[in-house]
């Protein structure tokens, strides 16, 4: 009763055979991470630029005109008209035709010239925190360059005083600041994880609810033979997936990989077992192919929102960033994002690589115990 | 082996939750037999089943199967024994012949092609045999289900409702098949529904809520039950069909085209009501003794559904 090379075969055969007749499925394994790839890698991006602006002009100098000018080519802000009334402005905030309204108060130049510190009020809409982040911070820069420029020779004394150090910034390997460059090797924990806990989960399910899995059982094949032979096949797909992704990625990008492709490979091939295992729990949980499905979305959400994908886990509160250890797409997220733009090799991914077996082995272990070699 | 006892077990109990879906059922199937398993839905015959060829686990309870502990050597009885379960359990979309061969592997036969072919040819499907599983009709089905469970030349056969949904030309040639295979020695259990089916084997076993209620080679299954029948005819049948049915004393009219078989089980009260129907002289009375036909039906509509006892 030892393990079968030729069933495991024959498993396995089976279910290549299988994958390629469920056409619509085999397109979305290949398909649809390209899709994604594409989607966001040139959708997201985190520096919010032009956002809609209105203009209230209470004054119309040299100062005014040359503030309103200086926005315009930060591209943080499109000058979409003028505004008059407080009314107004908000209405433009409430439906949402504006994400800012700036007031320049009447006399405003006059006041600056006589030192009574006039106001500069900028409303935003801040529903979104991320949307007007990028253009608030650039709006005090913005007002100081154009005061330098505007207030030449006898009025030099109102220009600002710059301050009496200098603030070198040295932005690291990613100096342009592109969010595509970060979003990319992330994405590829994403979708490797989607499809492949899915995949496994739902694979495993079906032989359950289509009844094959009687017939299966009551053939002297063993348990470890059925499930090597129907993980194996994914292992596949997560390889075709990785390499598409990374060919797009480093051509359609222009994402570096700086690091070592050993200790990519490495991290690479825990992540895909460990994602299989995760798989497999389901499908040892889940009766079925819905709620293997469900139970498996359960899985992808942490993976996107606390993994560091979409928001810096520095970032997250505490008990947070506990349970968003627990997540692999996590470790495998830092492997990848060291190794491609820090390049990084196996000593700087070595930590995570122990927290990935770690959760291997709980993961194994939970689906062992769950695991029925008989119908009961 | 025990005696020459191809199934051999005692006690077996099977609960899901708190509900005993099989309790302490004993079975002894000799070599070579066809033994019915007679039971309405939900009695506990697919999960007895599962129990004897080690998909199941029992509760409690012990005995052999092919002279192996059910308990302890699952994986000897698998690879002796042809599962045929009750809903269609091979790929569907896999090919005739991809079917076959897998399962062929499953079992490490030799001869892979060999065996694979005589199947094909046998079941008369070897031109067809790149068609997708799924694309078979019911009965075609059957027949492959059938072949595959039969290609590792298993001893004994456990068919779980095999003929639900077969049109009965196929179900003949279906028990022409299991007669040949018991001839050659195979032993065969089957559960089924149908009465035609029931009067094709051995011996029976009628089982409800999980009880063994009857057990006993099919001749004797009538007096097992116990019923006194009567033969009539005359005219204007339906009519006297429907009067019967309201009598105290008859249990079951069963209608065998112009004439009736009306059976009771308590013979003092069953006569009262024929002896007042011949006085009226339109009808003939005659008793006859009763066949497996009368005992099954019997059995069949005096325990409904399993599950309603659950819903009520």
């Amino acid at each position: 009763m030892s393990f079968s090379l030729a069933r495991f075969f024959a498993v396995l055969a089976k279910e290549f055979i299988q994958m390629r007749r469920d056409r619509v499925t085999f397109g979305m394994m290949i398909g649809l991470p390209i899709v994604q790839l594409l989607l966001f890698g040139f959708i997201i991006n985190s520096d919010a630029r032009h956002m809609p602006t209105l203009i209230e002009l209470g004054d119309n100098g040299p100062l005014v005109r040359a503030i309103i000018s200086g926005m315009q080519i930060s591209e943080y802000f499109d000058i979409q008209g003028d505004v008059t009334g407080v009314d107004s402005g908000e209405q433009a905030l409430r439906d949402s035709s504006a994400a800012f309204v700036v007031v320049f108060p009447r006399d405003f130049e006059r006041d600056i010239m006589r030192g009574l510190n006039p106001t500069l009020l900028v409303t935003a809409d801040a529903s979104d925190p991320s949307a007007v982040g990028g253009a608030v911070g650039a709006l005090s820069g913005i007002v100081t360059r154009a005061m330098a420029e505007t207030f030449s020779g006898p009025l030099a004394q109102l220009a600002p005083s710059p301050p009496p150090f200098d603030v070198a910034v040295h932005k690291l390997y990613n100096p342009e600041g592109r969010t595509s460059t970060n979003i990319v090797p992330g994405l590829l924990a994403i979708i490797l994880s989607m499809t492949l806990v899915m995949m496994t989960a739902v694979a495993i399910v079906k032989e359950t609810e289509r009844g094959t899995m009687e017939m299966l059982i009551a053939t002297p094949v063993r348990p470890f033979e059925v499930m090597l032979g129907k993980i194996l096949p994914y292992v596949f797909v997560g390889y075709v997936q990785t390499v598409v992704f990374l060919l797009a990625g480093l051509t359609l990008f222009g994402v570096p990989f700086e690091g070592s492709w050993w200790a990519f490979f490495v991290g690479f091939n825990l992540f895909i077992v460990v994602n299989l295992a995760l798989g497999f729990l389901i499908s040892a949980a889940a009766r079925s192919q819905m709620q293997a499905m469900q139970l498996s979305l359960f899985t992808i959400l942490p993976s996107v929102l606390l993994s560091g994908f979409l928001f810096p886990f520095a970032a997250m509160p505490g008990w947070a960033q506990i349970l968003g250890s627990v997540v692999p797409a996590t470790h495998f997220l830092r492997v990848v994002r060291t190794v491609m733009l820090k390049g990084g090799g196996m000593g700087d991914i070595a930590g995570e690589l122990w927290a990935l077996l770690v959760i291997l082995v709980v993961i194994s272990a939970i689906a062992m115990l769950r695991y029925r070699q008989t119908l009961d | 082996m025990s005696g020459d006892k191809v199934i051999d077990v005692r006690g077996l109990t099977k609960k899901f939750g708190d509900k005993t879906v099989v309790d302490h059922f004993d079975i002894a199937v000799p070599r070579g037999a066809i033994y019915g398993f007679l039971g309405p839905n939900g009695s506990g015959k697919t999960t007895t089943i599962r129990m004897i060829c080690g998909l199941l686990t029992p509760d409690e309870g012990e005995g052999t199967c092919l002279g192996f502990d059910v308990r302890r050597e699952a994986g000897k009885i698998k690879e002796r024994v042809g599962y045929m379960t009750q809903k269609f359990s091979y790929y569907e979309d896999l090919s005739i012949r991809e079917n076959l061969d897998f399962v062929a592997r499953m079992y490490r036969l030799d001869r892979r092609r060999q065996r694979v072919d005589a199947a094909l040819a046998d079941l008369g499907l070897a031109d067809r045999q790149k068609q997708l599983a799924g694309s078979l009709s019911g009965g075609w089905k059957q027949r492959l289900a059938l072949a595959a469970c039969l290609l590792h030349e298993p001893d004994l056969l456990l068919l779980d409702e095999p003929t639900a949904g077969v049109d009965p030309k196929a179900r003949r040639d279906f028990w022409d098949e299991i007669r040949r295979l018991s001839a050659r020695g195979v032993t065969v259990l089957v559960s089924t529904h149908y009465m035609d089916e029931a009067v094709q084997c051995d011996f029976i076993t009628y089982i409800a809520y999980g009880r063994k209620l009857i057990d006993g080679p099919s001749a004797e299954i009538p007096a097992m039950v116990g019923l006194v029948t009567y033969r009539v005819s005359g005219p204007d049948i339906s009519a006297l069909e429907a009067a019967l049915r309201q009598e105290d004393g008859v249990e079951q009219v069963a209608r065998f085209g112009a004439v009736l078989h009306v059976s009771g089980t308590d013979r003092a009260k069953l006569d009262s009501v024929v002896a007042r129907y011949r006085k009226r002289g339109t009808h003939e009375w005659v008793e006859k003794t009763s066949e497996l036909e009368e005992a099954f039906i019997y059995l069949m509509t005096g325990a409904r559904d399993n599950f309603a006892r659950d819903a009520a």
